[in-house]
């Protein structure tokens, strides 16, 4: 009995392969477009994990030179000897065959866990402490490397690209600095009874793990965006499944009422149309699981490219395939699956036994069904204005894009229906009333398609409008930041004051970063003491501040604060903020992107005032010339050239990273507006049989078929026109929910939004080119049709 | 005996071939391997010996705390060459491990640390003698008079150990057989110190007073390929009589037995296998492992049958190479303290 | 003379699978002349009427419609004719679901460009239809349909009127009334008509019968 029914149920793809391809292909799609994402995320997640744990810097303590400079050998013995476990590290760069290569020289003996992850077996151990040369790096790095004669390359997975990490004696030789230490890497469990470490080693600082970088949190913040762009894709994907199954289910009410009144329980009908479903999932999600990573390995070099270049972080640009990804595709896929067919399913359940056989897959628009469309999807949005309002947490900022997203879709097929019949009443020749009644009369049959669109464009809208505004606010908040020519950095204080000397000579300006570290409205931060400099008044933006926040904290009668700090203490221009023992009115806020602590300005006068023992060690320097006083900075000075930043390098970095991020996000554009152009094919194509009965009479009466396939041409367009009209509002919407709620939430910063018309433009009219290429192939079908096939609608006889 | 020592060593060194316990049972390949009727030379083989793959100094002590604990101590140090070369730099194929413990009746704290040779971080000096690893040492002007020391995470300690007897040889005037093959150690010991100092607890400083048991051994292939682990007893009677005896497992129901009778006067006499018997008679669920907490002792040759009991049943030494190491106490015909050793219960 | 069709063939499909389904038919028809053209399923009379009224091309022969040559007429030529001479009411599906009753009613007509709201009022009351007009198609009985559809056809007064079992698909009372609509309204327009009917009795009520077997015409 299951077993015919099963057989009875699958008969219907077989005769409508159609349908079959549709229903596999957008669910296919839509795992993709999610899982690509993922695996990009999961790539560049897993390359810094194993990045910070190559080197200990995320879980350990370290011990660096005072001075920055290379440890002495003999330091690191002394430490051991008085009882401090640390593990020496050095690390260095050598062209090794075709790559400048990372050096990263450990002691396994005395590397404390997850420091070197390097899989070595008890056969390798010996020729890896005894200066055999052996290196181990990731397989993709061997490979670029090349031939090495001298040493021996080892496969090893779970590092960062463009790094070998080998034994400390082979580093030393290799990067010529016998003796010589970069960090000491402090374990965490240390022995009882340790002397202090100014005794041992008064030149080494201390340093706590960095565990909450900057790097972190903007890294994070590029993937959550990648990840809500996920979410969207995926949302699009099952607007299509959604539409595919509801229209198979329709299709087949007939053979389910016959398997009903030949005796199959609804149980069991329902439990097979489960079954089947489930396998089309599991094929579906294998095909977009294959299709992801296709996608994710096309796209991770760039990403790869952006995150290296804007965060300094090393992530592979190759893809490993992780186990854990492909059950989560699969398991989305099915979840989508079960999302999509919810409705249809529990229409079956309640299908009396009797009912209709033939559904009408084709209908009026209903008013009454509108009606409540419109009533859910103006809760919804309601309910996402007071999710914004007073919500708090990621979750209300995830279920706030829910809500927009789902009001939005929903609200579409009411405005079009409003718009089209606005179009009928205002339609001035009768083609044109027939056009824009027709056109109001498909949009049951493609208001999925439509609605995918719609998701598809407002993603696109919201993510090109949020990386667009990151960018600008970025590169502001460098102008910003950094704007002095030339930054550097001495290692005492006493070098800073003769950097100082130096640099008021040949410098236009010498702009001291002095700092402190302070409690800030009970919040950890950092005081900075500004120079009263045209540096700061000319590139300083405020979020908000007084009129002149700059001659307020110059006359020591005002401070900056960090938007963070202001957002979790609520505080606000004229709030009173207290430093030490003196309190100042807030002059201003200023974004602070990246940072996680808190951070405040004072004038330099007032900061020594407060805190007289701190002393500058880094310098910004304004120069006419950057070029001559860095070599004046190296020559005459003697600076390292490592403790001198050139801010046009920093800057063209970020430039080029931006570009890159571009990259990726028009890719996946083009992505999502192709499903979405899918979807349109696919409705076209299965309204098609079911238009002929509607278009024979216009045909009839006089209008050519060449006419009719060209007006169904316009129609798609006009049907993507109109949907984008609501699609950039709402994607504004979504920009706007993703930066300044989701990423408050996320991060404690708002980003501001900058609207972009021309790239709205750009995109409506590539969402138009998909639904003219989705409509041109039903179109050319229609103006192709045999009369007979028109002629048989009339009339069973010939 | 301690041959566990070695095991621990080699471990960070050996090919795992799978044979004997932690790739002891493996071929010499270039390392000198120990010949019959050694001649020592003191104060030289105090100190290390690169050309062997494995070597050792081990030192266990009961104590007494003024506060009326009985305490068990244990510092080692293990050499361990991957190949027979000594020098300086980070490429010097010796590799060291020390392992601290001490055990109380309730707790047992255990340390381990790794080091390479040749770049200052451990070491043996022989005269006057330094052995160290990181910041743990024994050393002192002559083997006579050391001072111990060692730290690890919530315990340290710092004594002072006296020799009252002189080195007794092990086996045949120090060498040392280890399996009916032939395989053997170089292998003497000091058992006859006294100790006193102080141990640092979670609770404060204790200080304590007893005595110690120094065992030497290197040598290159010290068991048979068969043999998988072995139970080793020091026992110090109340008589001032010392009983070091081993037992290597060979297989299922075999073993290899052997022993040293130590008068208080440090005489010393060899008993070949078979002559030492030892039997578990109870078992203790050691973190999962099934490991023999109280034997019956017997060498009838010398009138001993004894009851040896852990002061500590969990002293379960979880090092790079685990095994179990503590205190024992001596009932029967008769009494006294000792150190129990037990090697392959993984 | 108003139609004149001769020696019109059409075949479907091709080698083994060929049906001739007209194999030389000659009529002709006059201005305002009713001509019912019977014969069994398969006989060729529908096809012929798709020939006529420019919705189908024959293989050969000649249709000439108020002196037009039909069957040489571009795709474009015959939609005109379709537009501007003939109107058609099929057996079903005759109108434009998306388009009320009223609009269905003078959308061939204003396609033609000679619409006349007076003269759609007046059809729709004669049709029985003015309560009607605001309606969808879907709305409406298969009757109220094809009155609708008739409406639609005479809207634009067209010289020809073609129609295929315009009340093939109704019961015998309502089939009767939408006859009489039709057949009163067609005379007052002038208009010629062409009806396909298997119906002996509708064949009766027009001016001239053909019948057709075998795609020849028999009588």
């Amino acid at each position: 009995m299951m077993r015919a029914g099963l057989q009875a149920l699958l008969s219907h793809w077989t005769r409508n392969p159609l349908q079959l391809f549709t229903l596999l292909a957008g669910l296919a799609l839509a795992t993709a477009l999610w899982s690509g994402v993922q695996a990009i995320n999961a790539e560049a997640r897993a390359s810094y994990d194993a990045a910070a744990q190559t080197l200990g810097e995320a879980r350990y303590a370290q011990l660096r030179g005072a001075d920055g400079g290379p440890i002495p050998q003999q330091t690191y013995i002394d430490l051991r000897r008085a009882g401090w476990l640390v593990s020496p590290v050095l690390e260095g760069r050598a062209q090794i065959g075709a790559v400048d290569l990372r050096i990263a020289g450990i002691d396994p003996l005395t590397a404390p866990p997850g420091v070197g992850t390097i899989a070595l077996t008890n056969g390798e151990i010996g020729d890896f402490l005894t200066g055999a040369g052996q290196l181990f790096a990731t397989p993709d790095t061997i490979a670029r490397i090349g031939e090495t004669p001298d040493l021996t390359f080892l496969p090893t997975d779970g590092i960062a690209p463009d790094l070998a990490i080998t034994d400390i004696g082979i580093a030393q030789s290799l990067l010529n600095a016998e003796g010589e230490i970069t960090r000491l890497v402090v374990t965490s469990a240390q022995p009882l009874g340790r002397p202090p470490l100014e005794q041992i080693a008064p030149d080494l600082v201390l340093m706590a793990p960095q565990t909450d970088t900057d790097m972190a949190q903007l890294t994070d913040s590029f993937h959550l965006n990648l990840t809500a762009f996920g979410l969207l894709s995926f949302a699009v994907g099952i607007f299509i499944v959604n539409g595919a199954i509801g229209l198979a289910f329709e299709q087949r009410r007939q053979m389910f009422r016959t398997l009903r009144a030949t005796g199959l329980p609804l149980r069991n009908l329902i439990g097979l149309l489960a079954a089947e479903l489930i396998l089309f999932a599991l094929v579906a999600g294998t095909i977009g699981m294959a299709l992801g990573y296709l996608i994710a390995a096309a796209l991770l070099p760039d990403v790869a490219a952006t995150l290296r270049g804007l965060y300094g972080a090393d992530i592979a640009g190759t893809l490993t395939f992780r186990g854990g990804w492909f059950v989560s595709g699969l398991v989305i896929a099915l979840g989508g699956t079960a999302l999509a067919s919810i409705g249809a399913m529990s229409k079956l359940a309640r299908l009396p036994i009797l009912a209709a056989g033939q559904g009408r897959a084709w209908a009026m628009v209903s008013s009454a069904r509108l009606r409540i469309q419109a009533i859910v999807s103006v809760a919804l949005l309601l309910a996402a204005a007071g999710i914004a309002a007073f919500g708090s947490g990621l979750i209300a900022g995830f279920s706030l894009l829910g809500a927009l997203l789902i009001g939005g879709a929903l609200a579409l097929p009411v405005i079009l229906d409003l718009l089209l019949s606005a179009g009928e009443r205002l339609a001035k020749g009768v083609t044109a009333q027939w056009f824009w009644a027709d056109t109001r009369q498909q949009l049951p049959g493609l208001s999925l398609a439509l609605m995918a669109l719609l998701l598809a464009m407002a993603a696109n809208v919201g993510v090109s409008t949020m990386v667009s505004s990151f960018r600008l606010t970025f590169i502001g908040f460098l102008d910003q930041r950094l704007a002095s020519e030339i930054y550097v950095s001495t290692e005492t204080a006493e070098g800073g004051r003769l950097l100082e000397e130096f640099a008021t000579e040949h410098a236009d300006a010498v702009l001291p970063i002095l700092s402190a570290e302070t409690d800030l409205a009970g919040l950890p931060g950092t005081v900075f003491g500004a120079r009263d400099h045209a540096t700061y008044r000319d590139n300083w933006t405020f979020l908000s501040s007084i009129s002149n926040p700059w001659e307020a904290i110059h006359a020591g009668t005002g401070i900056l604060l960090n938007e963070q700090t202001a957002r979790k203490r609520e505080l606000s221009v004229g709030d009173p903020l207290t430093i030490g023992e003196a309190t100042f009115p807030i002059a201003g806020i200023y974004g602070d992107y990246g940072n996680p602590t808190g951070q405040a300005i004072l004038s330099e006068a007032t900061f020594r005032g407060l805190f007289p023992e701190a002393e500058a060690t880094r310098f910004g320097l304004r120069t006419s010339d950057p070029d001559a006083l860095q070599e004046a900075l190296i020559q005459d000075f003697g600076l390292d050239a490592g403790a001198i930043i050139d801010q046009a390098g920093i800057k063209a970095i970020s430039l080029d990273v931006f570009e890159r991020t571009f990259a990726v996000t028009t890719a996946l554009n083009i992505l999502t507006l192709a499903v979405a152009g899918f979807a349109i094919l696919m409705s076209l194509l299965t309204l098609a049989g079911m238009r002929l009965p509607q278009l024979a009479p216009v045909w009839a009466q006089g209008l050519t078929r060449r006419a009719l396939g060209r007006y169904e041409l316009i129609r798609a367009l006009l049907l993507a026109a109109l949907t984008t009209l609501v699609a950039i509002p709402l994607g504004i919407v979504l920009a706007w929910a993703l930066l300044a709620v989701v990423n408050v939430e996320a991060f404690g910063w708002k980003l501001p939004m900058y609207l972009f018309p021309l790239l709205y433009l750009r995109l409506t009219l590539l969402a138009c080119l998909a639904a003219a290429l989705a409509a041109l192939w039903p179109a050319r079908k229609l103006a192709r049709t045999p009369a007979a096939h028109l002629l048989k609608v009339f009339s069973n006889e010939r | 005996m301690n041959v566990k020592a070695l095991a621990v060593a080699i471990c960070l060194a050996a090919p795992a071939t799978g044979q004997g316990f932690a790739g002891l049972g493996t071929e010499v390949d270039g390392f000198s391997v120990p010949q019959p009727n050694p001649a020592f030379d003191f104060p030289a083989d105090h100190g290390a010996h690169p050309d062997y793959r494995i070597e050792w100094w081990y030192i266990t002590a009961n104590l007494d705390g003024a506060d009326g604990v009985e305490y068990g101590l244990q510092w080692t140090l293990f050499r361990s060459a991957l190949a027979p070369e000594d020098g300086t730099g980070w490429d010097t194929p010796q590799l060291w491990m020390g392992h601290a413990a001490i055990t109380t009746p309730t707790d047992h704290f255990v340390a381990e640390r790794l080091g390479r040779g040749g770049v200052g971080q451990a070491g043996v000096i022989a005269d006057p003698f330094d052995a160290w690893i990181d910041d743990w040492s024994l050393s002192g002007p002559d083997f006579d008079t050391l001072r111990m020391t060692a730290t690890g995470e919530g315990f340290a300690y710092n004594v002072d150990l006296t020799a009252t007897g002189p080195l007794v040889f092990q086996g045949d005037r120090g060498f040392s057989v280890k399996s009916s093959e032939g395989q053997a150690s170089y292998y003497y010991s000091q058992p006859f110190f006294e100790v006193e100092g102080t141990l640092t607890l979670p609770e404060g400083d204790v200080a304590v007073t007893g005595s110690a048991w120094l065992d030497r051994e290197w040598s290159s292939q010290p068991l048979g390929e068969n043999q998988t682990g072995w139970d080793w007893f020091s026992l110090s009677f109340d008589t001032g009589e010392k009983l070091m005896g081993f037992l290597l497992h060979e297989g299922e129901d075999t073993s290899y037995t052997s022993a040293t009778w130590i008068e208080p006067d440090g005489t010393s006499t060899p008993y070949p296998n078979g002559a030492f018997a030892a039997e578990p008679l109870e078992i203790t669920d050691v973190g999962g492992r099934d490991v023999p907490t109280r034997w019956q002792v017997a060498l009838p040759d010398r009138g001993v049958d004894v009851t040896v009991s852990a002061m500590n049943p969990q002293a379960w030494m979880a090092t790079s190479v685990p095994y179990w190491e503590g205190p024992v106490h001596i009932e029967g015909s008769h009494t006294g303290r000792g150190y129990l050793e037990m090697t392959g219960y993984e | 003379m108003l139609l004149d069709v001769e020696n019109v063939t059409k075949i479907f499909g091709a080698a083994e699978e060929r049906i001739e389904v007209l194999r030389g038919v000659s009529l002709s028809l006059d201005a305002g002349e009713t001509l019912a053209l019977t014969g069994e399923s398969g006989s060729g009379k529908s096809t012929l009427l798709h020939l006529i009224g420019g919705l189908d091309h024959p293989d050969s022969g000649s249709i000439r419609l108020d002196g037009t040559e039909v069957t040489t007429l571009d795709d474009a030529g015959r939609a005109r004719l379709r537009r501007d001479q003939v109107g058609v009411v099929f057996q079903q599906f005759n109108l434009i679901p998306s388009l009320r009753v009223a609009d269905n009613i003078s959308f061939q007509a204003r396609l033609a460009g000679r619409s006349d709201p007076d003269w759609n009022a007046t059809l729709a009351g004669r049709l029985g239809l003015s309560s009607q007009l605001s309606k969808y198609p879907e709305q409406l009985s298969g009757g109220q349909q094809q009155r609708v559809a008739i409406g639609r056809t005479l809207a634009a007064k067209p010289p020809l009127i073609l129609a295929d079992e315009p009340t093939g698909n109704l019961d015998e009372a309502t089939a009767d009334a939408v006859l009489e609509a039709m057949l009163t309204l067609v005379r007052e327009t002038r208009s010629a008509l062409l009806i396909v009917t298997h119906s002996g009795h509708v064949a009766a009520r027009m001016d001239r019968q053909i019948h057709l077997a075998k795609g020849r015409i028999a009588s």
